[in-house]
């Protein structure tokens, strides 16, 4: 009784000390996201790309635009071109023509503007020993004048499965497939758990352990929402059949790279395409079709 | 009592179904029609070459110009030699021609007739810009896989409706005394973990 006369509790003291410190923490717990340009509240506060609206979606783009222009003093174009109806993606290899030059590693590595410091690609052009398709008694570390005496070389990036099993094991639902057939990641949703990169059997996946280093000079200023834009660090990435310029009907770069003509890319769904009729009339072989993922990709040969 | 319970928890469950179906809908379109025509050309082009090859004659004209001659400024006046397999040796120009082509003559493909053409082998002569007429003879399965777009390389557009596809050109790529593709050296390596080969330990 007689604290009460004297106005503030004991009790109240301790309270009000409590909620002050506690609410302090918590700011200063939150602090790094907003300072140091690592994220603003906007880009915490994005939603899934599925569920952005017209409005939603141009602010974001714009948003990210600006963000570019920012870090790196450049103006880049970040478009999100949809699916186009009736098309369905498919990618063919000629083994027989490859010749393990790596034009198309280096090619997907300036196109998708990968980290310079670890010359990151989506790319990896395994030299095989004749013989086997076992993909993982390949070399992907030779340095010689190619194509070697009794090897072939197997360029292996995201085989775009119809059953991805990357997608399957998102626990946010970051990554999936699109109606043309490419497997997409949202980096702003993906939450860098790497679930997909284990469960992926082809190694098509790439983390980013850092934010990528790239020279403001060299960056491509072609970029999509869903594909080649500057990366976060902690976020998964993966090959996107350069979907900025497959959806407006150009060819992806690691084709345009290729010195053998060795890779194959068109709608699947046009029976007058060129992969179409690779597929009816070489004999194709699709990497480790026995695990039932139904790649988007296939190989082949001449002979 | 009990049947208006009932028929609330059944309208309680309607609804609750409906406000968590309706958070967090997709509203991104699937598919998307392009929303524009295209603004340039279309259509598939082939890389040309040149339709008279010229050689250097090694000495400059006065106004200190490679003069540049057209082979038939030699050849309408020598006598063709029909066994001759490669330039080294002869006498003057093309010594340094290399030739590896299978077992063909100079003149299984140069047209002895008149040599700013070529010659197929039913003797009819062909432009050296439709070279390919005259590889596709021989390299039948190449030729085939070239039409159907599986071979010889490309850029541009893969949908030929929304821009222009240039295509190579067999010479393009393989030299034609000496097709063979040159051997390469990779000159671009990603640093990354799944660079190494298996260890016989972990196979």
């Amino acid at each position: 009784m007689t604290d009460k006369a004297k106005g503030i509790s004991r009790r109240r003291v301790i309270k009000g000390l409590g909620a002050t410190l506690g609410a302090a923490a918590f700011g200063a717990a939150l602090s790094p996201l907003f300072q140091g340009g690592f994220m603003s509240a906007k880009e915490l506060m994005q939603r899934h790309y599925k569920e952005l609206s017209p409005e939603d979606k141009k602010e974001v783009l714009e948003r990210l635009q600006a963000d570019a222009k920012e870090t790196f003093g450049r103006d880049v174009t970040i478009a999100d071109p949809r699916p186009r109806p009736k098309t369905k993606f498919v990618y063919a290899i000629n083994l027989s023509l490859c010749n393990g030059s790596g034009k198309c590693v280096e090619a997907c590595h300036k196109e998708n503007n990968h980290d310079r410091i670890t010359k990151q690609s989506y790319i990896r052009v395994l030299e095989m020993p004749k013989g086997t398709m076992d993909m993982e008694r390949g070399n992907t570390t030779y340095n010689h004048t190619v194509p070697a005496k009794d090897k072939f070389y197997m360029p292996v990036q995201c085989q775009q499965c119809d059953e991805p099993p990357c997608v399957d094991v998102c626990p946010v639902q970051a990554t999936w497939k699109e109606k043309d057939g490419i497997v997409v990641v949202d980096y702003n949703w993906c939450i860098g758990c790497r679930y997909c990169m284990a469960a992926c059997p082809y190694h098509a996946r790439r983390f980013n352990w850092k934010k990528p280093y790239i020279p403001p000079e060299d960056i491509n200023p072609n970029q999509g929402y869903l594909s080649n834009r500057v990366r976060q660090q902690g976020v998964v990435e993966k090959c996107h059949y350069c979907l900025h310029r497959t959806r407006e009907g150009r060819l992806p770069a690691c084709l345009e790279a290729c010195p053998t003509g060795a890779r194959v890319f068109g709608n699947f769904l046009d029976p007058k395409s060129s992969v179409r009729w690779v597929f009816e009339n070489k004999r194709v072989y699709v990497l480790k079709e026995e695990l039932g993922t139904k790649p988007s990709f296939f190989y082949f040969f001449d002979k | 009592m009990e049947r208006l319970l009932r028929s609330l928890a059944i309208v309680f469950l309607v609804t609750a179904t409906v406000a968590i179906a309706g958070c967090g809908r997709d509203v991104v379109p699937e598919t998307e029609a392009y929303a524009t025509e295209p603004t340039g050309p279309t259509g598939i082009e082939i890389r040309p070459v040149p339709s008279v090859p010229t050689l250097a004659a090694g000495a400059p004209d006065a106004n200190g110009h490679q003069v540049r001659v057209a082979c038939s400024a030699c050849h309408s006046m020598k006598k063709p030699d029909r066994t001759q397999r490669g330039g080294k040796p002869l006498a003057t120009f093309h010594q340094g021609t290399h030739v590896a082509h299978g077992s063909l003559t100079c003149l299984s493909c140069h047209n002895e007739q008149d040599y700013d053409t070529l010659r197929l082998a039913d003797s009819r002569s062909v432009a050296f810009e439709n070279v390919m007429e005259l590889c596709a003879q021989c390299h039948g399965p190449q030729a085939r896989n070239y039409a159907h777009d599986a071979h010889g390389g490309m850029s541009g557009y893969w949908d030929t409706t929304r821009g222009v596809q240039t295509r190579n050109q067999c010479t393009h790529c393989h030299a034609p005394h000496a097709p063979a593709f040159p051997a390469m050296r990779p000159t671009f390596k990603p640093r990354d973990r799944f660079l190494s080969p298996v260890q016989e330990s972990h196979r």
